[in-house]
C-alpha cells in the first residue's frame, strides 16, 4: 500500500530558516540592491545608536565610517557614546530577528519591527561570510569587551565566536563593524544625505562621517537637550488588532473584562468600559482567560461602536519649532536662504493612535528657482529616503494649491516649483507605513490633513513676509525719491524761475503717506556672567542666567503721515527668551510679546524702541514679529494688523 | 531773419513754474498729458486725421519713475532754453549723450529720452524742431518729374530736379521740409508712389515707372519719418497729387500706411501736420496673395496679434480693412512686394501696378 500522499510532502516540508526568510524578503526589509544595503546598515546602526543614547540621558556622540577594501565590499562602522550593553545582550541584540525591547510597547520610538540590526549582521554574513565586530563598554573602570559574532541561520540564534578584552578610551559606548557587499561608489552619496537630514531632525546629536578615502563630515549638535522622553502609553481600542486583543488577555493580570479594558487600555474609564461590555453584550465579569474568539470578535466590534475618548497625546516628542528652525538654519548654511519659517500642529490621532505634524520651509538663497521644490520627510526623527512619490506627506503638499502662495505649479497641484525646501516630521506611537521597507507614509486621511493644515499656516507666514517684502521694497525707494530725486526737482525748477528752493517738508509726508517702521536684531556674546534684567511693571523676574548670547532688537518707528499718528505696537519673542531691558518703558510685556502705547507722534518724527532677549541661541530670533493696533493697519509699512493673542 | 522763440520759452518756463507751484503749495508735483495710447485717439472731423482723446496721464513724483521723469522733464527743458539762449541745436542723440552730465536725471536709452521730447511736444503743443531738436534719421528718397527749391547751409536757393539733377539714389529729403527751408517748383506728373523697401523703390526706379507713367517715386524706409511724411502731405496739399501706399502685405505694412494716411498713434499730437487723409491704399493686399497667387510666409504669433489688434485700432474700422484684415487673418499667411518678382522681373511695372491702378481709377484701360 502506498504511503499517503501528506506523508510524501512532509518530507519536503520543513522549518523556513531564518536566512531563507531573509533571502526571499531582502527587497523589503531594504537589502533589494546593494545601493540600498549599505544605507540601510548605515541606517539601522544609526537609529540603534541614537536610540540607546537617548534613553539613557546621553547627547548622542555618534561616528560612521564606511570602508571600501574591494569593489564589492564594504565595511560598516557605527560607534556611539551610549550606555553599551552588557556582554549576555550582545547575541540577542546584534545576531537574533525580531529581538528587540520594544516590540509590545505603544510609544513613539525609531525602530517598531525590531528586525534591524540583526538583519544588517546577517546580511553581512551571508554576502560576506565574515563575522561582525562588536564592541561595548558599560562603564569608566572596565574594559570594554570585542565580540565577534555568527548567526546560527537555522535557529535564528547568535554564536560568539570570538571575544576579548580590549582598553578604549571611551567611559561607555558601542561599537559596530559589518563587512557587507554593498555599492560604495552610488551608495556613498545617500549615506551623506542620510546622516545630514538625520542632523537636521536630531538638533542633539553630533555625527561624523568619516568616508573610505579619509574626508570627514561633520554634523555639528544645534541643541544641547534631549528630546523629552516619548512615554509608552497603554494601547487604544481603537487601534487595537483582533490578533493583538487576544494576546493581550493571555497576558493581563486582570480577572474579569472590565479590568482588563481599564487596566490594559488607555482611555478607558468604568463607564466607557461598562459601554463597550454592553454594547458586545458580554458580561463585564467574564475571566478574560475564559474568553472565546468569538467573544473577542464581539468585543473588537464593540470598540468601534461606542465612544471613547482620544488617547493621550503628551507621550508624543516632537522636535519643536525652534530647534527645527534652529537644525535647518544650520544646515543649509552653504544656501544662505533667505527665510525659514516652521509651524507646528497640535496633536491629533488616527485609529486611536496620536500624532503630531511639525513642518518647515527653507526659503530662497541658492537653491534653483526651476526645479521642483526639494522634500525632506521625517517619521518619528528617521529620515525617509526612498519612495517619496507614494508617501502621504507628497500627496498632502501636491493638494495645495502654492501658486497662491507666490510659488509655481504648473497644473496647480503636484510638487511646486520654486527655490525652497519642504521639511515633514510625523511623530507617532504608530507610523502608519505603506510597507516594511519603512519608506513612505499610508494616505491616513487624518495625518494628511494635518500635514496640509500645518503647511498652509507655515505657507501663510511665507506669504506675509513675501508681501511685507514688496511694500518694504516699494517705499524704500521712496526714501530715494524724497531724500534724492525730489530735492533736485525744487532746486531745477526753482532755478529756472530765479526763485528761492520751497521747503519740502510737506510735500515729503503726502509722497511718503505712511508710517514706517523699521528694525534690527543684533548678537551679543556674553561669557560666563549674570545679566541682571530690569525689572518693570508686569514682569517681575529678578535675576536671570543667561550666559550666552544676548539679542539685541532695535526698532525705528517714523511718521511719514500727514498728521500725527497714535498706536499700540506689539513686538513677539520666542517663548523660551527671557525679556532684559526695554525702552522706553513698555505698557505691557507677557511671556510672548511686548506692547507699546505709543503717544501722538507728530509728522516726520522718529521714535526709537528697544528691548534685550536672553536665553535663546544667535540666529533663533532674527526678524522682529511686529503687529500694530488702533490705526489702519494699510498706513503702516513693517507691521501687521494686530488679530489679538 | 532768425525765428522767434519766445513763445516757446514761456511755454518751457510754464513747465517749470507747474511744478514749483505744486511744491510751494504742498502738493505732490505733476504734469498732465493726453494718453498716447490706441484708445484714446478720436478723428477730429475738422483736421480730418487722428488726434488724441481727452483721456490724460499723469507724470507724478508720488513714484519713482515719476519722480525721476520729472527730474528728466526739468533737465531737458532747461537745455532746452539754454540751446535757444546760444543759438544751437542737437540731434536726439546728441540730447541722449548730453544727459551724461545730469547725474541723477541720467537717461538709461535714447528711447527714453525720445519718448520724453515726445511727451514735451504734447504737453505744450510745440514741435521738436521749436526746442531745437532733430533726428539724425535723413529723409526718404525720391524720384520723379519734380523741381523742388531747397535752401542751402550757406543761405542760396537751390533748384533740384528730381530726375535730371539726381542719380539713381534720387533726391534726398532733409530732415526740415517746412517752406523756409523747401518748396515745390514745377511738376509733370499725375500720382505719387509711397514704396515700403528699398529694392522695390529701386525696381520702378530702374523700370522707369516713373516717366513710363508719370509717378513721383517715394521711398518711406519702412515706418517712415516725420519729414517724409511731411513732404509727402505738401505735395499732396499743395500740387493736388493722389497718394498711393505701395508696401509688404503684413500687419506692419498696415500700420506704415496708417500713420501716412492717418496720423501714428505715437505722433497724434502734430497728426495735422504730418498726415495726408487723402492717401490710398494700393497693396499688396491679401487679396492680392489669392488674386495674383504669390509665394507666402506663415503668419508668427506676433503677426497674428499685431492684426487682431488693429481689428479694434479705431483708424482700421472701415470695410475694406475689416474684410482685408479678417481674409488675412484666415489665410495665415503673408506676403512681401517683391514677391511679384515670381513673374519676372518687370510683372510688377508691366502688370501688377496697371491693373491696381485701374482696379482704384487712377488710370483708364
Amino acid at each position: 500500500m502506498p504511503e499517503a500522499i501528506a506523508y510524501e510532502l512532509a518530507k519536503k516540508q520543513k522549518e523556513i530558516s531564518v536566512a531563507e526568510f531573509f533571502e526571499r524578503n531582502k527587497h523589503i526589509l531594504g537589502f533589494g540592491n546593494p545601493t540600498r544595503a549599505l544605507i540601510t546598515s548605515v541606517k539601522e546602526g544609526v537609529d540603534n545608536a541614537l536610540d540607546a543614547c537617548e534613553e539613557s540621558g546621553i547627547l548622542p556622540d555618534i561616528y560612521v565610517e564606511v570602508r571600501n577594501p574591494t569593489e564589492e565590499e564594504c565595511v560598516v562602522i557605527v560607534e556611539d557614546n551610549g550606555p553599551g550593553i552588557i556582554k549576555q545582550q550582545i547575541p540577542h541584540i546584534f545576531a537574533r530577528l525580531l529581538y528587540g525591547s520594544r516590540f509590545h510597547a505603544v510609544r513613539q520610538s525609531r525602530g517598531q519591527q525590531g528586525i534591524g540590526i540583526s538583519a544588517v549582521v546577517l546580511y553581512g554574513q551571508l554576502t560576506t561570510g565574515k563575522h561582525a565586530k562588536i564592541i561595548s563598554k558599560i562603564q569608566a573602570d572596565q574594559p570594554a569587551v570585542v565580540v565577534e559574532l555568527a548567526i546560527d541561520t537555522n535557529k535564528n540564534r547568535g554564536e560568539v565566536q570570538h571575544q576579548e578584552i580590549m582598553h578604549w578610551d571611551k567611559p561607555s559606548g558601542t561599537r559596530i563593524e559589518v563587512s557587507l557587499n554593498a555599492d560604495y561608489k552610488r551608495g556613498k552619496r545617500f549615506v551623506y544625505e542620510y546622516l545630514q537630514s538625520t542632523s537636521i531632525v536630531n538638533p542633539h546629536s553630533r555625527i561624523v562621517f568619516k568616508e573610505s578615502d579619509g574626508t570627514e563630515h561633520v554634523f555639528e549638535r544645534t541643541a544641547d537637550i534631549l528630546p523629552k522622553k516619548s512615554e509608552e502609553i497603554r494601547p487604544h481600542p481603537y487601534g487595537v488588532e483582533l490578533g493583538t486583543l487576544i494576546k493581550m488577555s493571555k497576558e493581563t493580570k486582570g480577572r474579569k473584562l472590565a479590568s482588563f479594558l481599564k487596566n490594559d487600555f488607555s482611555s478607558m474609564g468604568d463607564r466607557t468600559a461598562d459601554a463597550v461590555c454592553d454594547e458586545a453584550k458580554l458580561d463585564r465579569n467574564l475571566n478574560p482567560a475564559d474568553m472565546s474568539r468569538d467573544q473577542f470578535l464581539l468585543l473588537h466590534q464593540a470598540f468601534k461602536r461606542v465612544k471613547i475618548m482620544a488617547p493621550p497625546t503628551e507621550c508624543l516628542s516632537p522636535i519643536g519649532e525652534t530647534l527645527i528652525r534652529r537644525s535647518l538654519k544650520s544646515e543649509t548654511q552653504e544656501i544662505s536662504p533667505e527665510f525659514i519659517f516652521t509651524a507646528s500642529r497640535p496633536a491629533a490621532v488616527f485609529s486611536g493612535n496620536p500624532f503630531q505634524v511639525e513642518v518647515g520651509i527653507v526659503y530662497g538663497g541658492n537653491l534653483p528657482k526651476d526645479k521642483p521644490v526639494k522634500i525632506l520627510r521625517f517619521a518619528n526623527r528617521i529620515p525617509l529616503l526612498y519612495q517619496q512619490g507614494d508617501c502621504a506627506v507628497t500627496t498632502a503638499i501636491g493638494s495645495i494649491d502654492w501658486r497662491r502662495y507666490g510659488l509655481d505649479q504648473p497644473s496647480g497641484s503636484g510638487i511646486p516649483i520654486g527655490p525652497a525646501i519642504f521639511l515633514t516630521h510625523i511623530a507617532s506611537t504608530q507610523i502608519p507605513y505603506t510597507s516594511e521597507s519603512k519608506e513612505a507614509i499610508a494616505d491616513v486621511e487624518e495625518i494628511e490633513n494635518e500635514i496640509k493644515l500645518a503647511f498652509r499656516e507655515v505657507a501663510r507666514k511665507v506669504q506675509m513676509h513675501i508681501n511685507k517684502k514688496v511694500r518694504r521694497v516699494k517705499t524704500r525707494e521712496k526714501f530715494d525719491l524724497i531724500t534724492k530725486i525730489l530735492p533736485e526737482i525744487a532746486k531745477k525748477s526753482a532755478h529756472m524761475l530765479n526763485k528761492p528752493i520751497p521747503s519740502l517738508e510737506k510735500v515729503i509726508t503726502r509722497i511718503m503717506d505712511v508710517v514706517w517702521i523699521e528694525d534690527l536684531v543684533e548678537y551679543e556674546k556674553v561669557r560666563g556672567k549674570q545679566v541682571q534684567t530690569k525689572l518693570d511693571a508686569t514682569n517681575s523676574k529678578g535675576q536671570t542666567e543667561s550666559g550666552g548670547w544676548i539679542a539685541k532688537s532695535t526698532i525705528m518707528v517714523v511718521n511719514y503721515k500727514g498728521k500725527p499718528q497714535k498706536f499700540s505696537l506689539y513686538a513677539l519673542f520666542p517663548k523660551n527668551a527671557t525679556v532684559g531691558e526695554v525702552k522706553p518703558k513698555p505698557t505691557k510685556v507677557t511671556d510672548s510679546y511686548i506692547k507699546w502705547n505709543l503717544e501722538n507722534i507728530d509728522p516726520t518724527d522718529k521714535i526709537d524702541l528697544f528691548f534685550e532677549l536672553a536665553g535663546l541661541n544667535k540666529g533663533d530670533f532674527d526678524e522682529n514679529d511686529l503687529y500694530v493696533q488702533h490705526i489702519n493697519p494699510t498706513y503702516v509699512i513693517g507691521a501687521d494688523k494686530w488679530e489679538g493673542e | 531773419m532768425p525765428r522767434d522763440y519766445s513763445g516757446v520759452i514761456t511755454k518751457i518756463d510754464s513747465i517749470a513754474a507747474k511744478v514749483y507751484a505744486d511744491l510751494e503749495k504742498a502738493e505732490i508735483p505733476a504734469l498732465q498729458l493726453s494718453t498716447r495710447t490706441k484708445a484714446n485717439i478720436r478723428f477730429d472731423d475738422n483736421l480730418n486725421v487722428w488726434k488724441y482723446g481727452k483721456n490724460k496721464t499723469e507724470r507724478t513724483a508720488s513714484s519713482l519713475d515719476g519722480a525721476y521723469m520729472l527730474l528728466r522733464t526739468m533737465y531737458l527743458v532747461d537745455f532746452i532754453k539754454d540751446m535757444i539762449k546760444e543759438k544751437k541745436s542737437s540731434t536726439l542723440r546728441e540730447t541722449y549723450y548730453i544727459s551724461e552730465g545730469w547725474n541723477l536725471a541720467k537717461f538709461s536709452s535714447q528711447n527714453e529720452s525720445d519718448l520724453l521730447a515726445e511727451d514735451l511736444e504734447v504737453i505744450t503743443g510745440c514741435m521738436r524742431e521749436d526746442f531745437k531738436l532733430r533726428p539724425e534719421e535723413d529723409g526718404a528718397r525720391v524720384i520723379g518729374n519734380l523741381v523742388v527749391e531747397e535752401m542751402t547751409r550757406n543761405n542760396t536757393k537751390k533748384k533740384i530736379h528730381c530726375q535730371d539733377d539726381v542719380g539713381d539714389a534720387g533726391y534726398g529729403i532733409p530732415y526740415n521740409v517746412e517752406k523756409e527751408k523747401l518748396s515745390f517748383k514745377e511738376v509733370d506728373a499725375d500720382f505719387i508712389v509711397a514704396i515700403e523697401t528699398g529694392g522695390m523703390f529701386d525696381r520702378l526706379a530702374e523700370n522707369g515707372f516713373d516717366t513710363d507713367s508719370r509717378a513721383i517715386l517715394v521711398h518711406l524706409k519702412g515706418q517712415p519719418a516725420r519729414s517724409t511724411r511731411r513732404f509727402i502731405k505738401r505735395l499732396n496739399e499743395e500740387k493736388k497729387l493722389p497718394v498711393l501706399v505701395f508696401t509688404d502685405c503684413d500687419p506692419w505694412s498696415f500700420r506704415i500706411f496708417g500713420s501716412v494716411a492717418y496720423g501714428a498713434i505715437k505722433t497724434a499730437h502734430i497728426s495735422e501736420y504730418l498726415a495726408t487723409p487723402a492717401a490710398q491704399y494700393l497693396g499688396v493686399t491679401p487679396s492680392d496673395i489669392e488674386n495674383y497667387k504669390l509665394p507666402t510666409d506663415t503668419l508668427t504669433p506676433e503677426d497674428i496679434a499685431a492684426l487682431k489688434s488693429e481689428l479694434d485700432d479705431p483708424r482700421f474700422q472701415d470695410q475694406f480693412w475689416k474684410h482685408e484684415i479678417k481674409l488675412q487673418l484666415s489665410l495665415g499667411k503673408k506676403s512681401e512686394q517683391q514677391a511679384l518678382a515670381k513673374y519676372g522681373l518687370d510683372y510688377v511695372t508691366d502688370t501688377y501696378l496697371p491693373e491696381k491702378l485701374v482696379e482704384m481709377g487712377m488710370l483708364k484701360k
